[in-house]
């Protein structure tokens, strides 16, 4: 399952609650999301403490709205639209958790 | 509403400013400034073109106060000052200059 | 007119929500009407003062170069929670404008002190 998550993980539980329920399968930040991946965040923290359960990606476009493009944690990759679209395909379904 | 320039139809608001950044010129400066029964002079010209650099820069039209303030610091005191400015720009610098230089209504004018 | 002493407690990120860009909007206005205006940026808020917004991608106004402007408005008090920049790996540097860093109990006293709050 494609999970995702447009929250920022500091100001609402939605990725608290991805991370509390979902076993494996995929992260997908997105909007105020894509915070959760920057290095030296709490956000970075708690995905860190998933510890690999999950394969982490964010939208590049929120990314770089945001000025966070050149500090992503490691082990997320950055997706454009395009990208968002792939992974929907890919996965039998997905849930987005507002 | 829409103003038709050179073959083209541009958009304008219910007040009369552009919809479209974009859309502006100087061509379409002209006839908004008819509109206004604004003749250009250069001395329009200097003020037009320093409130579309001060969006590009900050990416809003400024207050009358602060717009009559950063004229005087870039054209000298003689032109950073409303009766100056006012004399350009009868309804008023920020409105009717902001207008005729394609740039949104300034945040705070009513 | 009297002079008040106007405070904008900036609690969200930009673009997620509109607060961000309601809440400057409403800064330019009262700084317009020669108020004295102070920002404070907490929690998420921190987060609207981030260099090197690009909006092109999210087909929205960027609307970090309109901080850069706050000080033609003579709006030149910017406080920050030093916890909120650490909490999100930030430091006074990662920001677009000179804010003064404090601590959230100082910024929980100038509050105190004001006329008018404005939370956003």
């Amino acid at each position: 399952m494609l999970h995702i998550v447009n929250k920022s993980p500091l100001d609402r539980p939605s990725l608290d609650a991805v991370l509390q329920t979902a076993e494996a399968g995929a992260i997908l930040l997105i909007e105020d999301g894509v915070y959760a991946a920057t290095k030296g965040s709490a956000g970075e923290a708690k995905l860190k403490s998933a510890g690999g359960k999950f394969k982490l990606y964010a939208l590049a476009p929120d990314l770089e709205a945001r000025g966070v493009a050149d500090r992503v944690m490691d082990g997320v990759t950055a997706v454009d639209y395009a990208g968002f679209v792939d992974l929907v395909a890919e996965h039998k379904a997905s849930q987005s958790w507002l | 509403m829409a103003i038709e320039i050179n073959g083209k139809s541009v958009e304008t608001d219910e007040e009369g400013y552009l919809v479209n950044l974009a859309d502006w010129d100087e061509d379409i400066a002209g006839v908004l400034a008819q509109q206004e029964n604004v003749a250009l002079t250069d001395q329009h010209w200097e003020v037009i073109n320093f409130l579309r650099d001060y969006y590009n820069e900050f990416q809003i039209a400024p207050a009358v106060r602060v717009l009559t303030k950063a004229i005087g610091k870039k054209l000298g005191p003689e032109k950073g000052n409303s009766q100056y400015l006012y004399e350009l720009f009868p309804y008023g610098p920020a409105k009717q200059a902001c207008k005729i230089a394609g740039l949104p209504k300034p945040t705070g004018c009513v | 007119m009297t002079i008040k002493k106007f405070m904008f407690v900036n609690r969200k990120a930009p673009y997620g929500t509109v607060y961000a860009l309601e809440s400057l909007e409403v800064v330019l206005i009262a700084a317009a009407f020669e108020q004295d205006v102070s920002l404070a940026f907490m929690d998420d808020g921190v987060y609207q003062l981030k260099k090197g917004h690009q909006t092109k991608g999210i087909e929205m106004k960027g609307f970090e170069k309109t901080y850069g402007a706050l000080e033609d408005y003579d709006v030149t008090k910017l406080y920050v929670d030093s916890d909120s920049l650490a909490a999100r790996g930030l430091t006074a540097d990662d920001l677009c404008v000179p804010v003064e860093v404090m601590s959230r109990a100082e910024l929980g006293k100038m509050m105190e002190d004001q006329d008018v709050v404005l939370s956003f």
